[in-house]
């Protein structure tokens, strides 16, 4: 075939292919809010409390044990479940049930839940439990916040400190 | 009527137009593997050029890629347009190499290998894509960081929250630089080990494209770069969501499917697709076929066939038989495709040897011995009848030309057109076919890899055993046709037979001339 329209067909070819690759490499672009939208990212972690208080061991329990095992209290590791219900003005937005981590649920939770929300004013409101031995919440916390479209809010948790804050 | 795969029948279609454009040397289609191996030299040396520019740090990383595009735009922004461009291009690639195999069924039986040691390049390829974009430490950057923790903390096995790092201000330097180090260094690597894996199995690979098809796409590639460069997003901002990011698609697809399913989900989904390509050569089993063998006594160690196995099945070792030779061959039934090229390498499978006998040769097919050919062959040609009388040879794997056959067209098939010994061809001359039409899978694409280059090299004298010069040129034809090429294999048949004709009455009229003289 004529050598001109070859090296046509070529370049056609070409063409294509690199209007395929510049297309997918940008487009179509990807929408991951709306643009009045802003997102609370829930994030921290925490050693909850332990289930059961250490106590002392009977007698008979002891003698139950190997010789060199024979601690007078005992202590189990085992740490509470995370209650915790997130609310923007009143509308619950997220309620997890956390297992402490670990093979023996003695290491806290962690906990990570990004939630994408409308911007402007709002009250956020978290409510939580982390001891099994309580009723209710062992934490609470209530905020005015204003979102920018496209902002992020970290909802953190200091147990030590200031409990719940926003970043 | 013959069952045809609708979605070969489409692709050879597809081909065969990519044929018209490119020829079938450089035709894409044929090339995909290589043309990917070309893609990975120019994101390798564009990225070499990168790294001596790019700053490793979470501080700097940003500045240093805008420095690279905007400071040095037509070097430094173009390396950096050709490394995501050339990147990009790869997916394609790859995604229509996988596409050809699969279309094509050359993806199960012995090439079960090839194909599972293939599905992981495509993890190894799409993860180096993902650091790339995470060290530009853009908002999009951010976002596949984002994103890629969500997934690793979904992970059973690692522990705690990585999600964690990349909200408020307290990502660490290291490990982006750990991040850095994995795209430069350790992706590399453990892809370039994938790759040798993947054509260990295969002899005479390429990892370059031929040199009009490099040429082209390089070209392409740079005018892409020249007209719209890579650019980044702004600068990465914890506390910042981008409503719109310009996603490559090629490499962050995984990440949107996060907005309609759980991390976990996403692991399940991907996995199990993995899983399924993985498993795909035995969906359903393929029997395996017998392998070659080897008969020593009339082998005289010539090598030729460990040289032209295009599936390195064929070793050489010290003579075990004390026969006079220094070497033997000899056969790894694991590594062979039953293909029968070996056949076509071997001198002794001459169909001149032994006529009065069984016919032996050095390396043969036991479930289709080159006795039996022969035995078609003479059967074959004690059936041609009439004018114009053709013996048509041609491979199993590509157009099936048994409906040819005539009182004057008869025909011998074999496993691949490179297991014709080129004797066999003058074999038929001589016992009385007029001519001889060889057809077999398209030229650039022989179902076992170079069968019908073999075949070629051999007529032309280049590849031994050779077509002998005393077989006459002019009584051969070869037109290679794939099942979508019946109309025209018909046409160059007709117009063979047309031509035999013709030298049939251009040697009544010489002989005429002579008895006048
Ligand atoms: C990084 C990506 C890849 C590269 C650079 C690559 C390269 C190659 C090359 C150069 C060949 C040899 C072609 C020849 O000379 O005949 C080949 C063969 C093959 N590849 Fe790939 N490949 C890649 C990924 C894949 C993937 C993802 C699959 C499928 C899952 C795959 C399946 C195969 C198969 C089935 C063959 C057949 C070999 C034969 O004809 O027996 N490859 N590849």
């Amino acid at each position: 075939m004529n050598k001109i329209i070859r090296y046509g067909l070529q370049a056609f070819n070409y063409l294509l292919f690199i209007v395929v690759v510049w297309y997918f490499s940008i487009n179509p672009p990807y929408h991951q809010l709306e643009n009045d939208q802003a997102v609370i990212i829930l994030s921290f972690t925490h050693a909850t409390k332990i289930r059961e208080a250490c106590r002392k061991l009977s007698q008979e329990e002891l003698m139950k044990l190997a010789p060199n095992m024979r601690l007078p209290t005992s202590c189990p590791r085992e740490r509470s479940p995370l209650n915790i219900e997130l609310y923007l003005d009143k509308k619950l937005l997220a309620k997890e049930v956390l297992q402490p981590l670990g093979f023996h649920k003695d290491q806290g939770v962690s906990i990570f839940k990004s939630i994408k929300v409308k911007a402007g004013e709002h009250v956020l409101r978290v409510w939580m439990n982390d001891d099994v031995n309580v009723d209710g919440s062992t934490y609470h916390y209530k905020e005015k916040i204003n979102l920018k479209a496209e902002q992020l809010l970290l909802l953190d948790f200091d147990a030590g400190k200031k409990g719940f804050f926003v970043k | 009527m013959s069952f045809i795969n609708p979605l070969k029948y489409a692709y050879l279609a597809i081909e065969a137009w990519f044929n018209v454009a490119f020829g079938s040397e450089w035709n894409p289609l044929y090339n995909m593997g290589r043309l990917t191996f070309f893609f990975f030299w120019v994101v390798l040396i564009s990225g070499l050029y990168l790294f001596i520019f790019f700053d490793t740090s979470l501080s700097g990383a940003y500045a240093s890629v805008e420095a690279i595009t905007y400071e040095q735009k037509y070097f430094g922004g173009v390396m950096r347009s050709l490394h995501r461009y050339a990147s990009d291009a790869v997916i394609i690639t790859i995604i229509l190499h996988m596409f050809r195999e699969f279309a094509l069924g050359r993806y199960n039986g012995f090439r079960w290998f090839s194909w599972i040691t293939g599905v992981p390049t495509l993890w190894f390829v799409i993860t180096l894509g993902i650091t790339g974009y995470w060290l530009v430490w853009d908002e999009l950057g951010l976002y596949v960081a984002k994103m890629s923790s969500e997934l690793i903390d979904a992970l059973p096995l690692i522990p705690g929250s990585m999600s964690r790092n990349f909200v408020g201000d307290q990502v660490s330097d290291r490990f982006f630089t750990l991040m850095a180090f994995l795209h430069f260094l350790g992706q590399p690597l453990f892809l370039v080990a994938a790759l040798w894996l993947h054509v260990k199995r295969l002899s005479f690979v390429k990892v370059s494209a031929p040199q009009g098809l490099a040429i082209g796409s390089f070209i392409a590639l740079l005018a892409l770069s020249l007209a719209e460069p890579a650019v980044s997003h702004q600068a990465a901002d914890a506390a910042r969501v981008p409503a719109v990011l310009n996603l490559d698609w090629f490499y962050l697809n995984v990440y949107p499917l996060m907005d309609y399913f759980s991390a976990g989900h996403t692991w399940v989904i991907t996995l199990s697709i993995t899983f399924l390509l993985m498993i795909l050569p035995w969906l359903p089993p393929k029997k395996a076929e017998p392998a070659a063998e080897v008969h020593l006594d009339h082998c005289n160690g010539c090598e030729q066939c460990a040289d032209d196995c295009p599936y390195d099945a064929i070793t050489v070792q010290a003579r075990t038989d004390g026969a006079k030779f220094e070497h033997e061959v000899v056969v790894n039934p694991a590594l062979c495709a039953s293909c029968g090229i070996c056949v076509g390498s071997c001198p002794s499978s001459n169909p001149f040897r032994q006529k009065n006998d069984s016919l032996v040769t050095g390396i043969d097919m036991p479930q289709r011995p080159i006795n039996e050919i022969r035995d078609q062959m003479d059967a074959a040609i004690a059936k041609l009848k009439g004018d114009n009388k053709v013996i048509i040879l041609g491979c199993e794997h590509a157009l099936n030309f048994s409906s040819l056959e005539a009182d004057n067209i008869q025909v011998v098939s074999l496993f691949c057109i490179g297991m014709m010994p080129a004797t066999l061809v003058e074999y038929a001359l001589v016992h009385g076919a007029e001519g001889v039409f060889i057809t077999g899978c398209r030229t650039g694409d022989c179902f076992y890899r170079y069968g019908n280059v073999w075949m070629d090299e051999r007529f032309d004298g280049e590849r031994q055993p050779i077509l002998r010069r005393r077989a006459e040129r002019s009584r051969i034809k070869v037109f290679r046709a794939a099942i979508t090429d019946k109309r025209r294999l018909h046409k160059e048949l007709a117009e063979f037979q047309n031509h035999l004709k013709s030298l049939k009455q251009d040697q009544l009229s010489v002989k005429k001339e002579g008895s006048h003289e």
